[in-house]
C-alpha cells in the first residue's frame, strides 16, 4: 500500500530520510565514475575540441548516394536482414525444447541445470560468441547467424520457460484427469495459452536482434557491420554515413513489420 | 457396479474435512443428483469419483477397478472412461470450439493424432454432432474467448458428450444457464447417458431441477451423505434441513417447466414438486 | 433444442485451413532467401579446419591466466567497466528526461479543449519523439565506434555513446511509462492552470516513480553489459582488454575476463534486482 504523497490540507510531501540518503549516495556514485574515468572533460568540451568535432561531423555529409554503392549497401543490408530472421527463428527453434526443463515440468534437478545453461547462453554478449563462431565458422554472416541464436536461444529459453511456469494450471490438470498423456494435454491445454505471448518474445527479440546483427559485423560477420566497421578504418565517411543510414532504415522496418505482426497473430482478445 | 465408496474421508490439505464416512454405490446406467448448501462436499465427492482425488480414508471402486491400487497406464485407461463436467470450464480462450470438444477423446488417442488435428480438426462431424445436442452447432470454429459464460459452460459438457465416457460426473453443470436452457441442457446430459448407457452423477445446486431430472437424490451436508433416497421420498422438512445454512430455504432454478403441469410461479418447494 | 442446419459441405473442411496453409507457404517464400543471403550452411561447422581452430583455442583457455599484473590489470578494468555504465548512464537521464518531458501527450496543456496551439504543440511533441527514435535506432556499439575515431581510443567515447544511445531508449519508456499511469492527477492540475513542471512532478511523477526507478536500474545493468561490448571496438573496459587478449590468442587470458565479466554480470543482476526490490 503506497502512502499518499500530499496530505490533504495541501502540505507539501516530506521526502523521508532514507530517500534523501539514497539520493546523496547516488549523486555520489555518477561524480566518482566520472572522475575515475580521469577523462579530460575540460579538454573534451574546449572550442579547439569542439571545433574538430565539428569538422569530424560534416564529413560524413553528404553521404556517398552513388548507384554501385547504394546496390553494395542495399546487398549488405538484405544480408544483415537475414542473419537476424534466421537467428532468431533458430534461437525460438532452441528455446522452445529448452524452455520445458526450465518451467520445472521434469523436476528441480533438470530446471537448474536447464537454467544454468540458459543463464550462460544469455550472460555473454553477442559479440564475444560472434569472435568465438568467427574461429569456428570463419569469417561471414554464418558466424553472425550462429552468435545471435546462441544468444537469444539463452534470452528466449529463460522468458519461455516463466511463461510456462506462470500458467494457470487447470487447463492441463483437467485433461490429465480425463485420462490425457503428457504430450496431448501440453498441446492442448498450454500451448495455446503460452503461444501467443511466446511469439511476442520472438517478435520482440527480433526487434532487438537488426540492431545487433548490424554491429556483429564489426568482428567479422558480414552485412552492414562489417561495411561500416571498414569504411570507418579508412577515414571514409561520407560511405559510412550511407551505411549508418541503411541500418536506421533497416532498424524501423523491422520495428514496424514486427508490429504488425504482433497485430495480425497475437490479436487483443474481447 | 458403476462405483462404489465405502467409509470414504478426506480431509484437505488445509486441515478442514471436506468428507466423511461417505459410503455411495451405483448400478450401471443409474442416474443420480447430488444435491447441499454449497461447501457441502459436492465438488470434493465428484472429484473422488473422477479419480482425481484420493481419499485419505475409505475405499474407492470405479468401474470394478480400485483406482489408486492401479499402475500408471492402467489408471490413465480409467480416466478416459469417467468423464467430467466442471463446473468453470478449464478451456484455454484462445482454443477454437472444435478443438476444445476434440479434446475429449485425448484419453484415447496416440499423441501423435493429438498432435496432428491440433493442425487440422480430425473429426469434425463428431465435434458437431456432440454440440448440435446442445444447440452450438453453429458455433464449431469460433473462438473459445468469443463466447458467452452459459455458452462455454455448454462446451465443457459437448466435451465430455464427446467423450462418451462409461461414467459421467457433473459439477454444477447448468449454473451459467438461464432456467430454460438449463432444463432443456439436462434434457440432452440425461439423453445423452441412457442412449450411451452411461451413469449420471450431478451436484445440482437447484433443487427442483434435480428432483425433476434424477429418480434418485442424494444430500448432502458438511461433509457427510445425510440421505440416499428415490427423488419421490424426498421430503420438503428433509431438504430445509441441508439448507440451514442458506435460511433453510432450498433453492430453486426458477420456474419449472414440465410437459404435463402448468408452469409453477411460486418460488417454494411444494410448488416445485408438482 | 434449435437444431442449427450446417451444410454437410461446410463440415468437411476446416475454414481456418487455408489461412493457416497460405501463411505456412507464404512463411517458407520468404525463408528460402533468407538462408541465402545469410549464407547458412551449417554442415560447414563440422569441416575439419573450423574444428582444429576451435579446439586449439578452447584448449588455451583453460587454466585462466593469474599473472598478479594482468590480475592488476583486469581489476582497474572492471571498474573502469562499471564507472563507464554509470556516468553514461547519468547522462543518458540527462538527455532523456527533457526530451520525455516533451514528448509525454499527458502533459500536453494545447491538448485539453483542444485549446490554442494544438498543432504546433503536435508538431514539438513528435519532433522530440523523432529525435528519440533517432537517437535510439543506431546501437550505441555503433556509436562507439563512431566516436572511438572521433575522440580516440578510451572510455571517453563509450560514454558518450551510451549517453546518446541509452538516452534514446530511456527517454521513449519514461514517456510510455508517464502515459500508461493514471494521468488524471496531472490533467486536473493542467486544467487548474498549473506549468507543466508542477504537473509532471505533483501529478505523473508519483504515480509513475517506482517504475521509472526500477527501470532505470534495470538500463543500468544492461549498460554494464553494452560498456563490455564497446570496450571491443576501443571504448576501453573489459571489453577491449578482451579484445587484445583474443587477438593474441591468449586463451588463458581471455578465459578470465570471461569469468570476470560473468560475475560482473551476476553482481549487476543482483544490485538491480535487490535495489528494484527496494523501490517497490
Amino acid at each position: 500500500m503506497t502512502t499518499p504523497q500530499t496530505t490533504f490540507d495541501g502540505r507539501a510531501w516530506s521526502p523521508c530520510l532514507a530517500c534523501l540518503a539514497g539520493a546523496l549516495g547516488l549523486l555520489a556514485v555518477v561524480v566518482a565514475s566520472f572522475v575515475y574515468l580521469s577523462v579530460s572533460w575540460g579538454d573534451l568540451v574546449s572550442m579547439e575540441s569542439m571545433r574538430l568535432m565539428g569538422r569530424f561531423i560534416a564529413e560524413f555529409f553528404p553521404p556517398d548516394l552513388s548507384a554501385s554503392f547504394l546496390a553494395r549497401t542495399a546487398e549488405a543490408s538484405l544480408q544483415t536482414l537475414a542473419v537476424s530472421s534466421i537467428g532468431t527463428l533458430l534461437a525460438a527453434l532452441v528455446a522452445m525444447p529448452l524452455a520445458l526443463p526450465a518451467s520445472g515440468r521434469f523436476g528441480r534437478l533438470s530446471r537448474a541445470a536447464s537454467r544454468l545453461l540458459l543463464n550462460v547462453l544469455r550472460s555473454v554478449p553477442e559479440l564475444v560468441w560472434a569472435t568465438l563462431m568467427v574461429l569456428a565458422a570463419g569469417l561471414g554472416p554464418m558466424a553472425g547467424t550462429l552468435a545471435l541464436a546462441v544468444h537469444t536461444a539463452g534470452v528466449l529459453g529463460r522468458l519461455f520457460g516463466e511463461t510456462l511456469e506462470n500458467l494457470p494450471p487447470t487447463a492441463e490438470r483437467a485433461l490429465r484427469e480425463a485420462g490425457a498423456g503428457p504430450v496431448a494435454a501440453f498441446g492442448y491445454a498450454n500451448l495455446p495459452l503460452a503461444a501467443p505471448q511466446w511469439l511476442g518474445y520472438a517478435l520482440y527479440r527480433w526487434e532487438m536482434n537488426i540492431r545487433m546483427a548490424a554491429v556483429l559485423g564489426f568482428v567479422g560477420a558480414g552485412g552492414l557491420g562489417q561495411m561500416l566497421y571498414f569504411h570507418l578504418s579508412l577515414f571514409q565517411q561520407a560511405q559510412a554515413m550511407t551505411v549508418l543510414l541503411a541500418m536506421f532504415v533497416l532498424v524501423v522496418g523491422v520495428d514496424a513489420a514486427s508490429g504488425w505482426l504482433r497485430q495480425r497473430l497475437t490479436p487483443a482478445r474481447g | 457396479m458403476a462405483f462404489a465408496l465405502a467409509g470414504c474421508g478426506l480431509v484437505h490439505a488445509n486441515g478442514h474435512r471436506a468428507l466423511e464416512q461417505v459410503s455411495l454405490a451405483a448400478a450401471q446406467g443409474e442416474r443420480l443428483a447430488v444435491i447441499g448448501a454449497s461447501g457441502a462436499g459436492k465438488t470434493t465427492l465428484l472429484r473422488v469419483l473422477g479419480a482425481s482425488l484420493r481419499p485419505g480414508e475409505g475405499e474407492v471402486e470405479l468401474l470394478a477397478s480400485a483406482p489408486w491400487r492401479l499402475a500408471p497406464a492402467p489408471l490413465k485407461r480409467l480416466r478416459a472412461r469417467i468423464g467430467t463436467i466442471h463446473q468453470q470450464p478449464p478451456i484455454p480462450p484462445r482454443l477454437r470450439v472444435v478443438t476444445a470438444v476434440l479434446a475429449g477423446r485425448l484419453g484415447r488417442w496416440p499423441p501423435w493424432r493429438a498432435l496432428a488435428s491440433l493442425v487440422y480438426p480430425a473429426d469434425m462431424a463428431g465435434a458437431h454432432a456432440a454440440l448440435a445436442q446442445l444447440g452450438l452447432g453453429d458455433r464449431l470454429f469460433d473462438r473459445c474467448d468469443r463466447l458467452s459464460g452459459g455458452q462455454l459452460q455448454r462446451v465443457g459438457i459437448a466435451r465430455v458428450l464427446y467423450q462418451q465416457p462409461a461414467l459421467m460426473l457433473a459439477d454444477e453443470p447448468v449454473s451459467s444457464l438461464d432456467p430454460t436452457l438449463a432444463d432443456q441442457t439436462l434434457a440432452a446430459l440425461v439423453a445423452a447417458s441412457e442412449r450411451d448407457g452411461a451413469t449420471l452423477v450431478a451436484s445440482l445446486h437447484a433443487v427442483d431441477l434435480a428432483l425433476k431430472w434424477f429418480p434418485r437424490i442424494v444430500g448432502m451436508r458438511s461433509g457427510r451423505v445425510v440421505f440416499d433416497l428415490p427423488a419421490g421420498s424426498v421430503t420438503p422438512e428433509m431438504l430445509s434441513a441441508l439448507y440451514t445454512s442458506e435460511g433453510g430455504v432450498p433453492p430453486v432454478h426458477g420456474i419449472a417447466l414440465h410437459a404435463d403441469d402448468a408452469p409453477v410461479a411460486s418460488a417454494t418447494l411444494q410448488a416445485a414438486r408438482l | 433444442m434449435t437444431q442449427a442446419t450446417a451444410s454437410a459441405a461446410a463440415l468437411a473442411r476446416d475454414p481456418a485451413w487455408h489461412g493457416r496453409i497460405g501463411g505456412f507457404i507464404a512463411f517458407l517464400v520468404v525463408l528460402w532467401p533468407l538462408l541465402a543471403w545469410s549464407e547458412f550452411r551449417p554442415w560447414l561447422l563440422f569441416d575439419s579446419q573450423g574444428l582444429a581452430a576451435m579446439r586449439g583455442f578452447l584448449a588455451g583457455f583453460l587454466p585462466p591466466s593469474t599473472a598478479p599484473d594482468f590480475l592488476a590489470l583486469l581489476a582497474r578494468s572492471t571498474l573502469e567497466t562499471l564507472a563507464m555504465a554509470t556516468a553514461g548512464m547519468a547522462l543518458a537521464f540527462v538527455l532523456a528526461a527533457p526530451l520525455a518531458f516533451v514528448a509525454t501527450r499527458a502533459l500536453s496543456i494545447s491538448r485539453i479543449g483542444p485549446g490554442p496551439g494544438v498543432w504546433r504543440a503536435a508538431i514539438v511533441r513528435q519532433s522530440s519523439r523523432f529525435v528519440l527514435m533517432v537517437l535510439r535506432a543506431v546501437p550505441e556499439v555503433v556509436w562507439a565506434l563512431v566516436l572511438v575515431r572521433a575522440l580516440g581510443l578510451g572510455p571517453g567515447a563509450g560514454v558518450l555513446a551510451l549517453g546518446i544511445a541509452y538516452g534514446g531508449l530511456l527517454g521513449k519508456v519514461y514517456s510510455e511509462i508517464l502515459e500508461s499511469t493514471d494521468t488524471q492527477p496531472a490533467r486536473a492540475l493542467l486544467e487548474a492552470g498549473s506549468g507543466r513542471l508542477a504537473a509532471l512532478l505533483y501529478g505523473l511523477v508519483p504515480g509513475a516513480a517506482q517504475e521509472l526507478a526500477s527501470y532505470t536500474v534495470y538500463r543500468w545493468e544492461c549498460a554494464v553489459r553494452a560498456s563490455v561490448v564497446m570496450g571491443f571496438v576501443g571504448a576501453g573496459g573489459l571489453g577491449q582488454l578482451m579484445d587484445q587478449s583474443m587477438k593474441m590468442l591468449n586463451g588463458g587470458e581471455a578465459s578470465a575476463i570471461l569469468l570476470t565479466f560473468l560475475v560482473l554480470v551476476l553482481l549487476a543482476d543482483g544490485i538491480s534486482a535487490a535495489l528494484r526490490k527496494a523501490l517497490a
